[in-house]
């Protein structure tokens, strides 16, 4: 059967990508933000997983306001990068895994998650700059990766809660397929920023570090917190965190953190990353 | 009045701005492709007409009046594609709305970036 082994959650600012793409990831503005990242690059290179299922939002790329999906799953068999408005990313085409894509969309809707099938959908930075920042610049994509986009753009987006419970379903789709796939699940966006107003280039460095500890240890403590305590603590964009709940539902309960990372700033944006194990049952017997 | 109308300096894109902004939203749509952006640069007013929008926010998009594009309904991924026209980057116009220099907002960035100590609530700060 396919099984969750290990969710990773990052940021996705645009300006990584854009720096990467544009030669400048050895300038020293950016240096420290990829360097942060090498630890994990190994360490998925080492794994080597079958799928990814990668959980983002959209910037008005593939959505506008005519449509505005709550949850959306990608199930096509390919995904062009998006034009955001300076011509695509210089990144390979994304390879979807149309069978298992389907799986979850019906498993998921039969555990009363009203997902969104989509067909055809560009994927903007939201979705390819993870990728680059745990695969680097390869020709091709390691695995096909299932996109699975939340909106975080027009408010409310779903609770917390519900993005904990999604992950949770996610993982029962993924163990009832029969195919022997090692997947793992990336949430993605944040931390802390705020890109509009007067309140613009807001961090808030000890919510961000609360949210990893409690990430990682009391996932369903911090699945209830209140939309409010995102937009007040750590900004209008921050809500974005919410995708990370996703990727920690999939996993088991009590998870090992094998990695974290945080750097100030990116462009606006307080970068965060972390990368958390399911424990092999052959090691959780010993312990 | 909502929860979050008490944060200073933030305008949610809820309901009523989504209600409010859906038209000055989309001609920002309308900028993703390129023959869009020529047109609009060739005749910004004339191509501002093409969509039904209020003159307030004609106006707003002529004068690249970040945070009143906000004010009256814009959500910040869709007036950054203006930006991107204009061949700014979203740390410029995060500088102007927040009302200092671009040099001035990267250093704030450089630094930690803005303390949340002063702008967690109105009524917080109302009371002192």
């Amino acid at each position: 059967m396919a099984r969750i082994v290990a969710g990773v959650a990052t940021s996705h600012v645009p300006a990584i990508g854009a720096a990467l793409d544009g030669g400048r990831a050895d300038e020293p503005y950016w240096r420290p933000v990829f360097a942060g990242y090498e630890a994990s690059k190994a360490w998925i290179a080492e794994l080597k997983p079958d799928v990814v299922i990668l959980v983002y939002n959209d910037h008005a790329s593939a959505f506008s306001l005519e449509m505005i999906p709550t949850f959306a799953i990608g199930c096509a068999a390919q995904f062009a990068p998006a034009d955001e408005g300076w011509g695509p990313r210089p990144v390979p085409t994304v390879i979807g895994h149309p069978e298992l894509a389907w799986h979850i969309a019906q498993s998921t809707i039969l555990d009363e998650f009203d997902m969104t099938i989509v067909n055809r959908m560009d994927v903007d930075h939201g979705l390819t700059v993870p990728l680059s920042l745990m695969f680097g610049q390869p020709e091709a994509w390691p695995c096909p990766v299932i996109p699975i986009a939340v909106n975080v753009v027009q408010y409310p987006p779903p609770t917390g809660h519900r993005c904990y419970t999604l992950g949770k379903a996610i993982r029962k789709a993924v163990e009832s397929f029969a195919p022997d796939l090692k997947v793992v699940i990336f949430g993605t966006g944040g931390m802390s920023h705020q890109l509009q107003g007067p309140r613009a280039g807001l961090i808030n460095r000890a919510f961000d570090t609360a949210f990893l500890d409690d990430l990682t240890a009391d996932p369903a403590g911090l699945a209830a917190k209140p939309h409010i305590d995102y937009l007040r603590e750590a900004g209008s964009e921050g809500i974005e965190l919410v995708m990370w709940l996703v990727m920690r539902g999939a996993l088991d309960d009590a998870v090992r953190e094998v990695r974290r990372f945080y750097h100030v700033p990116a462009s606006n944006t307080a970068v965060g990353h972390i990368i958390l194990e399911n424990i092999p049952p052959s090691e959780a017997e010993q312990q | 009045m909502a929860d979050y109308h008490d944060i200073p300096g933030t305008v949610v894109f809820d309901a009523e701005q989504s209600r409010l902004g859906y038209h000055l939203n989309m001609f920002c749509m309308s900028l993703m492709t390129a023959q869009n952006r020529a047109a609009f640069k060739a005749d910004q007013a004339g191509y501002l007409a093409r969509f039904p929008m209020t003159q307030a926010q004609r106006q707003s998009v002529l004068d690249r009046d970040w945070n009143q594009m906000i004010q009256l309904g814009g959500n910040i991924y869709f007036t950054s594609k203006i930006a991107a026209t204009d061949g700014l980057s979203f740390q410029q116009i995060a500088a102007i709305m927040s009302g200092v220099s671009q040099p001035e907002y990267a250093q704030m960035m450089l630094d930690g970036g803005r303390s949340i100590e002063g702008v967690r609530s109105k009524s917080e700060n109302a009371r002192g």
